[in-house]
């Protein structure tokens, strides 16, 4: 009789039951410190949690690690949520993150959460309080360490920006268990400047511990209650305190304040120079219009002065006219006299008067009748003889037919 | 030392002289302006500019530092930041 086997699938799909139905965790954190940290490309992050005595493999998928308000690294002392799963493809159990808060500060962050939940109902985070920051602030308060990164940073990039700014600076302690009295105390003497525009309150990265004092509930009411917009610069980008929930303005360092406090001055005189050409060329663009209308206008004398215009237009006229009328009559006259004398000639070759100059003559009575016939006439009557050259008067002595 | 809305009297602050300065041009690029409009808008837009860039290119700042009060009275001083290292 052969003894009882199971493939390793079986004995560890077992092992999986046993461990996963039995070791809920429900409601424990696990404390331990991380090390072999590795963020994996994926988002995946995974670590080995450890004490003194053991170590357990530990693994916090994206979705979860999105969340995370600090950034984990070997060393560090943490608590974590979740629960216990075995690798089936490893043989390895492991824990599976759900949530994970630095352990050192673990009652600190829980005091965090309950502060910030508790201002926030109380409205201190609305939207509706945020006052907006003045567009050109010409005095801006300090608040911060004199010495150090962040204060340098600031002065460095409005003078950079806006060099005819005012700084006044406010020194405070940014850190250890005075930082919040001496932050709040900083705020009051502000709020004795009435000519201050906005102030900047903040310090450079550090520690959770470091940042604390800028979750301080009073500090964090003095903020809200400022008489003049406040942009809060705590840290890094990714710190996050009650400070910049109650701010107007949350600035991700103090670089980044300095930025946001003041417009770029070449940026505004760049733009004001723009306008003032545009005005230049909208108003030499109408007055080229203008002009343009003017001179057609002006070229069209009628509207320009009409009557006088219209007058000598017409007159104008007149003597056009006038003098076309001559001018064809000219050249009618001229026509009719060619034709005059050319009909002249033809009548020369038909008139009596060349008869005449043959020898011819023209006899015609008193009367004027032309006499053709001697039975015209009777002896003693006057006649008149009409030569090719003068006339002769006559009278009749006899005649003969 | 004066603040953007302790400007002298009857004047904008930059903000809206800006603002202004923006409709100005604007209603002079739509076309639809008279002559006579056009040149008194044109007027107060260059006004504006000077204004605006007078506020821009005023002197450097102060820069100074708290040094406690004195019968009420604030004490600053000038401030020189520490050259990083």
């Amino acid at each position: 009789m052969s003894p009882k086997t199971i493939t390793v699938s079986q004995l560890t799909y077992a092992l999986k039951r046993l461990i996963e139905d039995n070791f809920l965790l429900e409601g424990v954190w696990v404390r331990g410190e991380i090390s072999n940290f590795t963020a994996h490309s994926s988002g995946h992050l995974y670590f080995t949690l450890k004490d003194a005595g053991a170590c357990i493999r530990c693994v916090m998928f994206k979705s979860q690690a999105r969340g995370l308000k600090f950034k984990p690294a070997d060393g560090h002392e943490v608590l974590i949520s979740g629960r216990i799963g075995v690798y089936e493809k490893s043989g390895q159990y492991q824990l599976y993150v759900e949530e994970m808060t630095p352990s050192g500060l673990g009652s600190l962050y829980q005091a965090f959460l309950q502060l910030k939940e508790k201002l926030e109902r109380e409205g201190l985070f609305d939207p509706e309080r945020k006052r907006k920051l003045p567009f050109l602030p010409q005095k801006i308060g300090v608040i911060t360490s004199p010495t150090g990164a962040a204060v340098r940073d600031i002065i460095k990039i409005l003078r950079r920006r806006r060099p005819n700014v005012d700084i006044l600076i406010f020194p405070a302690q940014v850190q250890g268990e005075e930082a919040p009295d001496s932050l709040i105390k900083a705020l009051e003497e502000a709020a004795r400047f009435q000519n201050l525009d906005l102030i900047i309150i903040g310090r450079g990265g550090g520690s959770l511990e470091e940042l604390w004092a800028f979750n301080d509930e009073r500090l964090a009411r003095a903020i809200a209650d400022f008489p003049k917009p406040v942009i809060s610069a705590v840290g890094h980008e990714t710190d996050f305190t009650i400070a910049d929930f109650v701010a107007d303005l949350r600035a991700p360092t103090p670089s980044g304040a300095a930025e946001l406090a003041v417009p770029d001055q070449q940026d505004l005189s760049r733009q004001i120079r723009q306008y003032k050409t545009r005005l230049f060329q909208t108003v030499n663009g109408k007055l080229q219009h203008e002009r343009r209308i003017l001179q057609r206008i002006t070229q069209s004398r009628a509207l320009s002065f009409p009557k006088q215009l219209l007058l000598n237009t017409r007159r104008q006229e007149v003597d056009l006219l006038n003098e076309r009328l001559v001018r064809q009559v000219k050249q009618i006259l001229t026509l009719k006299r060619e034709r005059f004398l050319k009909v002249l000639g033809q009548l020369d070759t038909l008139s009596p008067l060349a008869t005449l100059q043959r020898g011819y003559s023209i006899v015609q009575k008193e009367d004027g009748v032309f006499v053709k016939d001697a039975a015209q006439v009777e002896p003693g009557e006057l006649l008149k003889i009409t030569l090719a050259s003068g006339k002769i008067n006559c009278e009749v002595l006899s005649k003969e037919s | 030392m004066t603040t953007e809305k302790e400007g002298k009297p009857g004047e904008r602050s930059f903000e809206e002289a800006v603002a202004r300065l923006d409709e100005i041009v604007q209603r002079l690029e739509t076309g639809n302006v008279s002559l006579d409009e056009s040149l008194s808008l044109f007027e107060e837009g260059i006004g504006l500019a000077k204004y605006c860039s007078a506020r821009l290119d005023a002197a450097e700042g102060r820069l100074e530092i708290l040094t406690g009060f004195e019968n009420g009275e604030p004490k600053l001083a000038d401030f020189e930041p520490e050259e990083a290292e």
